[in-house]
């Protein structure tokens, strides 16, 4: 329940709004294990704590790597911590992408906006052991060009052979050519065979509840769908009863969800 | 633990049980006359219990009233439940201090060794949710888990039924059946005054034997269970929760909800009295220098309207979806994600909503007018 220190190793802008950090543990011995889709609760001294997903490569235990927007008093605070500072560690928490149970199938990943940062660390886990799946896509969206997160990985991961990636955005700045459009304008082009496919989703709901409607159109099955959702969280362990959706704890029965889970309560108002 | 037979404690001596649970260095705590209410608070001993009080409830209505007897236990539940105790309002969970460029952190110690006195059956199923959340989950919650590892049960068996009680119709009342260390019902009749007691630990065998109690004869023992079966019989509600949590989820957005909200003033009364509610909220406080870091722990309730708050906003922003909340969580889903059903029949929520809202009522209705579509 107390925050364990961790020493910032280095932290660097990924967009205007975005940035990265990279911590170790303050006693820098222990190995750190964690599924990808997990979170972390991370510390600012004195000025809260919030609920941030896990972004780096899970077979590289020294370190967590979080991607973050600053929005508030915690995360500007933390924009504002350099190399040698400290930040306070709870977790990991939460259930991770079903990677292990998605083997033998085609991945579709499905990234809108900072939504690639907890779905970064399940394309490391399946590069790793490429052979283990079918065709693997990435379709990444993101406002403007300058919003785009990862930009040198991506283009790494585009030049694999591998690899299908899709970039687009929702608005053209500077003299970007690539594709134009929201993210879910991708999919039917993406090349995937629907009925041996998981996807994973990650993004601001609404792109989530449209992404999950043209999957399903082209068949891939709800219970093969998983998107990643987020509620208010204080606790990170499933008693302070903030993040109930429904007969749902988000931090203990998500933050992955199958669509076939979540459908009757998904797109309702209020709930 | 073994049955054994019920033994009897006279009046006279039953100040003398808990003086022996005081001398084993326990903090009694129990209902006292306060504020003009009956609330769970610290006791001195037996004389500091509400003897010869009663209560008075319905929707939206608490008063005392003096008996004509003097009776330990002749009243119900009031706004105190035994949270206040076991997961204190209002808690710190630990100290940093600044050093070097990280800090150092104080956990907290927690001395809370309590003897429950009076709890009633519907509070002591209350304890086995609050058990479910903070005992059997991601991880244990310590502050609970010590206070409650450590708490002595002294349970009553209620022999009148509350205004707004309907634990029957819960099945979880008026009589105790287990998670006891010791349970008692009060009888006066005929001129004598005494309490049949169970027992239902080691620890609490050890402690009634302090007091010299003598075996209860059948008739005595056949009066305690006519008092509590007609308390059961007085009760004035039913909560009919058969098939309830696939009728709530197949009625989410029933224009019922619209007309309970107009009346829900979404004070959080109900949230705070309801000895099941557990949500809180947390607080990171600093020194005006910024060297100390404390971090504090306090109830909170789903009718506030940041309780819902992220990205810049509330999800539940209309009166309706946050009762709708709140009934839903209470009767349903907090069964899905704990294992257990929420509501134990106390009746509290309906005494202290100041509108009266009955949730009895609020649940025969919506499934009349789901029938009705």
């Amino acid at each position: 329940m107390v925050p364990q220190p961790f020493r910032l190793v280095r932290t660097w802008r990924e967009t205007r709004e975005t940035f990265t950090l990279e911590i170790e543990p303050a006693d820098r011995v222990q190995d750190l294990t964690f599924a990808p889709g997990q979170f972390n609760m991370l510390y600012v001294f004195g000025k809260g704590e919030v609920p941030i997903s896990i972004s780096g490569n899970p077979a590289k235990p020294r370190t967590y790597v979080h991607t973050t927007r600053m929005v508030g008093a915690v995360t500007k605070g933390m924009g504002q911590l350099g190399p040698g500072d400290f930040i306070g560690v709870r977790g990991p928490f939460g259930r991770p992408w079903p990677l292990k149970e998605a083997t033998g199938h085609d991945v579709v990943l499905v990234a809108g906006g900072i939504g690639l940062a907890p779905l970064r660390p399940a394309l490391y886990y399946i590069l790793a052991r490429r052979s283990e799946y079918g065709r693997v896509v990435l379709l990444y969206g993101a406002r403007t060009p300058d919003d785009l997160l990862y930009q040198r990985e991506l283009q790494r991961w585009r030049a694999r052979f591998d690899l299908d990636v899709y970039v687009t955005v929702d608005r053209v700045t500077g003299d970007w050519r690539g594709h134009l459009g929201v993210v879910t304008l991708l999919i039917p082009r993406a090349p995937f065979d629907p009925a041996r496919t998981a996807a994973f989703i990650c993004g601001p709901e609404v792109m989530m509840r449209f992404t999950v409607q043209e999957l399903l159109q082209k068949g891939v099955p709800p219970a093969k769908i998983f998107v990643s959702l987020e509620r208010n969280m204080k606790c990170g362990m499933g008693i302070c009863g903030r993040c109930q959706l429904g007969p749902f704890l988000v931090c203990r029965d998500g933050p992955v969800f199958s669509f076939e889970q979540i459908a009757p309560l998904f797109g309702k108002s209020e709930v | 633990m073994a049955v054994q037979t019920p033994l009897i404690i006279d009046a006279g001596h039953f100040p003398a049980l808990l003086d022996a649970l005081a001398r084993r260095g326990y903090r009694l705590v129990g209902p006292a006359v306060e504020d003009g209410v009956i609330g769970y608070t610290e006791l001195t001993g037996a004389d500091a219990l509400p003897v010869g009080w009663t209560d008075e409830q319905d929707a939206g209505f608490y008063r005392l009233k003096k008996r004509a007897d003097g009776s330990f236990f002749g009243y119900n539940t009031g706004p105190h439940t035994w949270k206040r105790f076991l997961y204190p309002a209002v808690v710190r969970l630990w100290q940093a201090r600044r050093s070097g460029r990280g800090w150092e952190v104080a956990g907290e110690e927690d001395a809370g060794r309590y003897a429950l006195i009076g709890v009633r059956s519907c509070d002591l199923h209350a304890l086995a949710v609050l058990d479910r959340v903070f005992l059997q989950g991601v991880q244990a919650e310590p502050v609970y888990a010590s206070r409650r590892g450590f708490a002595f049960i002294l349970a009553v068996n209620c022999t009148r039924a509350g205004g707004t009680c309907f634990c029957a119709s819960t099945g979880t009342g008026p009589r105790v059946t287990h998670g006891f260390d010791l349970a008692l019902t009060e009888v006066l009749a005929d001129d004598r005054h005494y309490f049949v007691a169970e027992i239902g630990s080691h620890v609490g065998a050890e402690v009634i034997n302090e007091v010299a109690p003598r075996a209860a004869s059948d008739e005595e023992t056949a009066e305690a269970a006519r008092l509590v079966a007609a308390a059961a019989r007085e009760m004035g509600r039913t909560l009919d929760t058969a098939g309830f949590r696939e009728f709530l989820y197949a009625n989410y957005e029933h224009p019922h909800w619209e007309r309970v909200a107009a009346r829900c003033l979404a004070c959080g009364n109900c949230t705070m009295v309801c000895p099941t509610c557990f949500c809180t909220t947390v607080e990171d406080l600093t020194s005006l220098g910024g060297e100390v870091a404390e971090r504090w722990r306090r109830w909170d309730s789903c009718f506030t309207l940041d309780f819902s708050y992220i990205h810049g906003g509330s999800l539940r922003i209309s009166g309706r979806a946050r009762y709708r909340q709140w009934l839903v969580h209470k009767l349903a889903t907090l069964q899905d994600q704990f294992g257990v059903p929420g509501c134990v029949g106390c009746g509290r929520c309906i005494t202290w909503c100041p509108v009266g809202i009955d949730l009895t009522q609020e649940v025969a209705a919506l499934r009349a007018a789901c029938r009705a579509v």
